[in-house]
């Protein structure tokens, strides 16, 4: 398939005869009832945990969010207020940005130099060396939990946050590599051939040609390691201490007692969610681009 | 510069700009993978070589036997789903104008991580009908479909006035004749219980071509009254269904008003049955146990299709719009109906696609942990168990890395197939 994000981008459909505007105008009607209804079903949990998040304890306990809609008395902030107030959730938020953000950075420094080597260096054993990234794409992360946390113990990483941080980075790395790679190779040959005739460094090319012509996809791969990032929880749980836990972690361990403390989780989940929805609105384009060079993780 | 040099330089410059790659790739993603197989060989602490005792006791203590079997279940439903509704979502778009707005509802679940899914899901699943959203979906169905009846619980206030059917309903033990009454008095209803309708419980007049009776609560506030007798301050029950019966056929039924009276009238001479049908009794929609033992995984999984089905249709919207349309526009032309053209042409060219969907979403359900952690409660976590969440219990919970180690190699061996299927791919593609 071609799912693999290319400069040129996402085909396009070419324009349809008039018999199949007319097939498709008859099975029109039942197709949008459907997807309506469909629709619907799909943003309804949302909507119903953004209302509950609105709502307080006392009243989440009596009736579903759903008669907030006939009592709007009832939706309030301040379970919100009482939130950020949490000392807690305040310095879990502060880590899950402090996490997120090097990740994010890291990811794409590290990735891109080595997708740069080996889509335009030549040396011994690159075919191999990239089958046996492309092998590593698949691997579940849970292999390196024990390991690395006995490795983490030695270098003394455990229960940090540059800890967190360098395991995203290497378990993002093959698909990292993988999505820049095929990015450089699909750019011309004769732009790079051009700077190394002019005596451009390997650096300079890299720099100067690839890494702006490459944006797109650098873009891509940023989307996708900050939401993959901040919607950890496996690997915060780990690796992540008491003062250093993301704010996934800090949320579950209210859910021990799920019903009691729904006025804490409800706006926390929210909380959580706004930031990556923002950034999946915002920048829907590249992440679907990262989607369709075939994530595998 | 002489060749040599510019030779020398060119492979510093590539161990420069692979060794950061390489030697986070080799710390964290590969020295593990050789790490946790020999460890796997391991007793719990490390200190003893056991041979394969870890992967003995993971197929044969029940809590991973569990996780194996509840993965199991998970690749058989949740890849096939999630692609099947990618598939059917991606075509269907394709004849709505706001197909843009569809996609991004769809989708938008995929941003959100499955710590806040978990518990949006969680929610939707509570137990009481007034909480949770499944329940108040399928209690308002249950509610048409089966309404629940005006005495639920209640007991006869003489045990000789009535007896069971045996299939839940009441009938009086004795037959009556036209002109009779029956009188029908009930305990065990919570007050807050009688409709608000209901007045004084009157008792039952005999009229000439049929047969009348009272139904009603047995007892007055304060506890005067004497069982069996219509008392004052005894209020009649309203809406309860009696049915007569000639020869075991139902020949004629009434709702009590709300004094509790009902009448037959009209019926032919001879002796009647009276009978109060289970319906009266039935109790109101108490709520599925959707996460209980029974129900804990498939309402996880559901959760999970709800969350992945946007990629699967991104992804097949996008092989979708790669078919030349003169192909589709070629097999309508020559007399298919939508659905041959779909199972004959737009399946099988997009079979492709469908397989990288496929396996990844293998791939992604075989690691499946977050949301049964968060959406399982305590209590259902053994049934609900899946192998991600037993390695993290056991290897960080009881700190046993020997077992760990034997299920995260486990994991790993299970993922091989879907690794093959991708360097198979890749070296189709890079040629």
């Amino acid at each position: 398939m071609s799912a693999v994000a290319t400069p040129s981008g996402r085909t396009t459909k070419g324009t349809e005869p008039r018999s199949s505007r007319l097939v498709a105008a008859l099975t029109r009607g039942p197709a949008t009832a459907l997807l309506a209804i469909v629709a619907i079903v799909w943003l309804v949990p949302t909507i119903g945990l953004l209302v509950s998040s609105f709502r307080t304890a006392a009243d989440n306990a009596e009736s579903g969010w759903w008669a907030a809609l006939t009592a709007p008395t009832q939706l309030t902030l301040q379970p919100y207020k009482d939130l950020l107030g949490d000392p807690t959730i305040v310095s879990s938020f502060v880590n899950t940005v402090l996490i997120t953000l090097p990740s994010s950075l890291l990811i794409v420094a590290v990735a891109s130099l080595a997708a740069y080597a080996f889509a335009w260096m030549r040396f011994r054993g690159r075919d191999v060396l990239f089958l046996i990234v492309v092998g590593l794409l698949v691997v579940p992360l849970q292999v390196a939990l024990i390991p690395v946390a006995r490795l983490y113990d030695v270098l003394g990483l455990f229960g940090t946050i540059p800890g967190v941080v360098l395991f995203h980075v290497a378990f993002g790395l093959p698909f990292a590599i993988f999505l820049l790679r095929n990015f450089f190779v699909g750019i011309p040959h004769e732009l790079l051939e051009a700077a190394r005739m002019d005596g451009a460094s390997e650096w300079t090319v890299f720099s100067r040609v690839v890494l702006p012509l490459g944006l797109p996809a650098i873009a891509s791969l940023m989307i996708f390691q900050f939401l993959w990032v901040w919607n950890d929880l496996l690997v915060a749980l780990v690796f992540a201490g008491g003062e250093t836990q993301p704010l996934t972690v800090a949320i579950r361990e209210q859910l021990r007692s799920f019903s009691a403390n729904i006025d804490v989780i409800a706006p926390a989940a929210f909380l959580q969610m706004i930031v990556p929805l923002a950034v999946f609105f915002a920048f829907q384009r590249y992440f679907v681009q990262g989607l369709l060079a075939g994530s595998q993780r | 510069m002489s060749d040599g040099a510019q030779r020398r330089g060119r492979s510093w410059a590539v161990a420069l700009f692979l060794a950061p790659a390489l030697v986070l790739l080799g710390a964290i993603v590969v020295y593990p993978i050789f790490f946790s197989v020999g460890r796997s060989f391991f007793d719990a602490t490390g200190s003893e070589f056991v041979g394969a005792e870890n992967y003995q006791e993971m197929f044969t203590s029940p809590a991973t036997l569990t996780a194996i079997k509840n993965n199991l279940i998970w690749v058989v439903f949740a890849p096939s789903i999630v692609t099947a509704l990618g598939l059917v979502f991606a075509v269907l778009t394709e004849r709505i104008a706001w197909s843009t707005a569809f996609k991004v509802a769809i989708f938008m679940p995929m941003a959100i991580s499955f710590l806040s899914a978990g518990v949006t899901w969680r929610l939707i699943y509570e137990q009481d009908p007034d909480l949770g959203l499944a329940n108040a979906a399928a209690g308002a169905v249950v509610s048409v479909v089966r309404p629940p009846g005006e005495l639920p619980g209640a007991r006869p206030s003489e045990e000789q006035s009535l007896s069971p059917t045996g299939d839940g309903g009441l009938t009086a033990p004795e037959s009556l004749g036209i002109g009779e009454t029956a009188a029908f008095g009930f305990v065990a209803i919570p007050p807050e219980a009688v409709p608000e309708d209901a007045v004084q419980a009157v008792e039952p007049a005999a009229t000439d071509g049929g047969i009348a009776g009272t139904v009603w609560l047995d007892f007055a506030p304060g506890g005067e009254g004497e069982p069996g007798s219509i008392d004052p301050d005894e209020r009649g029950l309203p809406g309860v269904e009696v049915e007569a019966l000639a020869a075991g056929a139902v020949v004629g039924s009434a709702t009590s008003g709300p004094d509790g009276t009902f009448a037959f009238d009209g019926l032919e001479a001879g002796d009647y049955e009276l009978r109060l049908p289970a319906s009266n009794f039935r109790e109101p929609f108490g709520g599925i146990s959707w996460l209980g033992p029974a129900l804990v995984t498939p309402a996880i999984i559901v959760s999970y299709i709800w969350i992945w089905a946007g990629f699967a249709m991104v992804v097949i919207a996008a092989g979708l719009a790669a078919i030349p349309r003169e192909t589709l526009e070629a097999s309508r032309v020559d007399g298919g109906s939508e659905w041959h053209v779909f199972r004959k042409v737009t399946v099988p060219l997009l079979a492709p696609v469908l397989a990288v969907v496929f396996v990844t979403l293998v791939i992604n359900v075989l690691k499946v942990f977050d949301l049964v952690l968060v959406i399982a409660p305590g209590s259902a976590q053994r049934d609900a168990n899946v192998i991600a969440l037993q390695l993290w219990k056991t290897a960080f919970g009881i700190r046993d890395f020997g077992l760990g180690s034997a299920l995260a190699v486990f994991l790993l061996l299970l993922v091989l197939p879907a690794m093959a299927f991708n360097l198979k791919r890749f070296r189709a593609e890079d040629s």
